[in-house]
C-alpha cells in the first residue's frame, strides 16, 4: 500500500534533492513557512538553487538559513526587505534576483501547477517587470505575457493533514502554500497535526491528496512574529 | 503649514464609501483605518489572504497565523475571510476591490507612479503594488509633497514605475489633486492643506496642473 507519510524532514527529502534544481517554498514573511522542510534542505547541503517564494525569510529564520549556507543562487520573489545578509550577498553579486509582482507570482505558479503554460495580465505593462515580454492589446487594453513556473520540488506547511496527503491551512498562513503544493514535480508537505483519513471533514480540505508526495508531522512549528503589533486593554 | 500625516490620513478617509472593499498601504495609508466614519462599513483586504481586517490584537492574544500584508499582527472580525494568494490576487486583478490607497515616491501629471524601486539602492521589491495600481478602479495615493525639498509631483516620474495612467486621486500634505489618468485632462488642484498656499504649492510642484474655481 502507498505510504506518503515519513518519519521526519530528511527521510521525507531523500532522492527529491539535486544541485541547481527550482524549488518552491510555501509562506509569506515567516507565515506558514514549512521550517522543518527548508532547514533539512539546508543541512543536506544541495546548492545553486533557483528558490520561488514570496520572501526570503529574515536572518538566521526560514529561508535566511539557506543564506547563511550560501546554497541560493537565485531568487524569484516580490519582496526580500527583511534580510541583512540577502541585502549583502545581492550587491555582492552572489545571488541574483527575479522581482514579480505578488500577484503575477501567485498565478504563475497557480497556472504552472493547471498545466498553463503562460498567461496576459495588465500588471506590470509599461515598467521594467514588462520588458523583454510579449505585449497584446484585449478589448483596447495592454496585456504582458507571464509564463506559468513549475518547480522540481515543492515544500509547503499546513495546519491539519491526514495520511492520503490532503490538507487545511489555517488563517493567513494559508497564503502561496496551496498554490505551491499544486506547481511541484514533488511535493513534502509539512503538517502540525497529522490525522488518519475520515478525521477530516472533506468539504474543509484545501489542497486534495493527489498534489502531495509525501507528508510529515512537524507537531510545534517556532512561528515566529515579524511585527508583533497589538492594542491597549479598554 | 500643512496638514500631518494624520490629517493626510482623515482627508483619504473622505473617499471611503459604504460598503466599499478597500485595500490599505503600508505607511499613512494605515492610518485611514482610525478614520473610518461612524455607522459606515468598509470591509480591509490584506493582500497576504484576508478580507474583513481586524484591529490589533491585545496583548497576549498575537497570533503568528494571523497576520497583514505589513507582517503586523491582526485579528479577525465575524466577517472575516482567509484565502489564498492567488485568490487574493484575483479579487485584486479581477477589479473586485473598489479602493486602493497607497503611498508614493514620485506622481506624474499624467497618473504614472512610481514606489518601489531606487536604481543604485538594495531594492526590495514591489510587493502586490503593481497588481493593485493596474487591478484596482480607483487609486487615491497619499505622500508628502515633497522628498528633501524636492518636487514628487512631477511632469514625468524619474523612478522606475509601478504603473501607467493609474493614479486618481493624490493627497500630500499640502493639498488635493484630481488627476484625469486616462482622459489626458492633467492635474487640478481641487483642495488646500490647513494654512497652505497656492504660492506654497506653485513653489514645490513641478507637474503642470490647474486651480479649481473657489480656491
Amino acid at each position: 500500500m502507498a505510504n506518503k507519510v515519513y518519519p521526519d524532514a530528511t527521510s521525507a527529502l531523500d532522492g527529491l534533492l539535486n544541485d541547481n534544481m527550482i524549488l518552491m517554498s510555501g509562506g509569506f514573511g515567516l507565515c506558514g513557512i514549512p521550517e522543518a522542510l527548508i532547514e533539512a534542505v539546508a543541512h543536506s547541503g544541495v546548492k545553486g538553487l533557483t528558490v520561488v517564494s514570496n520572501n526570503a525569510g529574515v536572518d538566521g529564520i526560514g529561508l535566511g538559513v539557506m543564506l547563511e549556507t550560501r546554497q541560493i543562487a537565485k531568487m524569484v520573489s516580490s519582496y526580500v526587505g527583511e534580510n541583512k545578509l540577502f541585502a549583502k550577498q545581492f550587491l555582492d553579486g552572489d545571488l541574483t534576483v527575479e522581482f514579480n509582482p505578488q500577484g503575477t507570482l501567485a498565478e504563475r505558479i497557480r497556472a504552472g501547477g493547471a498545466g498553463i503554460p503562460a498567461f496576459f495580465t495588465k500588471t506590470g505593462v509599461g515598467t521594467l517587470v514588462a520588458e523583454g515580454k510579449e505585449v497584446r492589446e484585449f478589448d483596447g487594453e495592454p496585456y504582458v505575457l507571464e509564463r506559468g513556473i513549475v518547480a522540481d520540488l515543492a515544500i509547503v506547511h499546513a495546519w491539519k493533514g491526514d495520511t492520503e496527503g490532503n490538507l487545511i491551512y489555517r488563517k493567513t498562513a494559508r497564503n502561496f502554500n496551496p498554490m505551491m503544493a499544486t506547481a511541484g514535480k514533488a511535493t513534502v508537505a509539512e503538517v502540525e497535526h497529522l490525522v488518519e483519513p475520515g478525521e477530516l471533514e472533506p468539504d474543509q480540505i484545501m489542497t486534495p491528496g493527489i498534489y502531495v508526495d509525501r507528508i510529515i508531522h512537524h507537531p510545534a512549528p517556532s512561528k515566529h512574529i515579524e511585527q508583533r503589533t497589538t492594542r491597549p486593554r479598554a | 503649514m500643512a496638514w500631518t500625516r494624520d490629517q493626510m490620513a482623515a482627508r483619504a478617509a473622505q473617499e471611503l464609501r459604504d460598503g466599499f472593499y478597500v485595500n490599505l498601504g503600508i505607511g499613512i495609508p494605515t492610518l485611514v483605518s482610525n478614520h473610518i466614519p461612524p455607522g459606515m462599513t468598509v470591509q480591509l483586504q490584506s493582500e497576504n489572504g484576508m478580507l474583513g481586517m481586524g484591529p490589533f490584537p491585545y496583548e497576549g492574544e498575537e497570533d503568528a497565523d494571523l497576520i497583514n500584508a505589513g507582517k503586523q499582527t491582526v485579528t479577525e472580525l465575524p466577517t472575516t475571510s482567509f484565502f489564498s494568494s492567488a485568490e487574493s490576487f484575483a479579487m485584486i486583478r479581477g477589479g473586485h476591490i473598489d479602493l486602493s490607497i497607497l503611498g508614493a515616491m514620485q506622481v506624474a501629471e499624467n497618473g504614472d507612479l512610481a514606489n518601489w524601486m531606487i536604481p543604485g539602492k538594495m531594492v526590495k521589491g514591489m510587493g502586490g503594488a503593481m497588481d493593485l495600481v493596474a487591478g484596482v478602479p480607483r487609486v487615491v495615493v497619499v505622500m508628502e509633497h515633497t522628498a528633501k525639498g524636492k518636487p514628487k509631483l512631477l511632469k514625468e516620474c524619474t523612478l522606475p514605475l509601478t504603473g501607467t495612467h493609474v493614479v486618481d486621486l493624490l493627497i500630500t500634505d499640502l493639498g488635493v489633486f484630481e488627476i484625469d489618468k486616462k482622459g489626458g485632462g492633467g492635474v487640478t488642484l481641487v483642495e488646500l492643506g490647513e494654512g497652505a498656499t497656492l504660492e506654497q504649492i506653485a513653489e514645490s510642484t513641478e507637474a503642470s496642473y490647474s486651480v479649481a474655481a473657489g480656491l
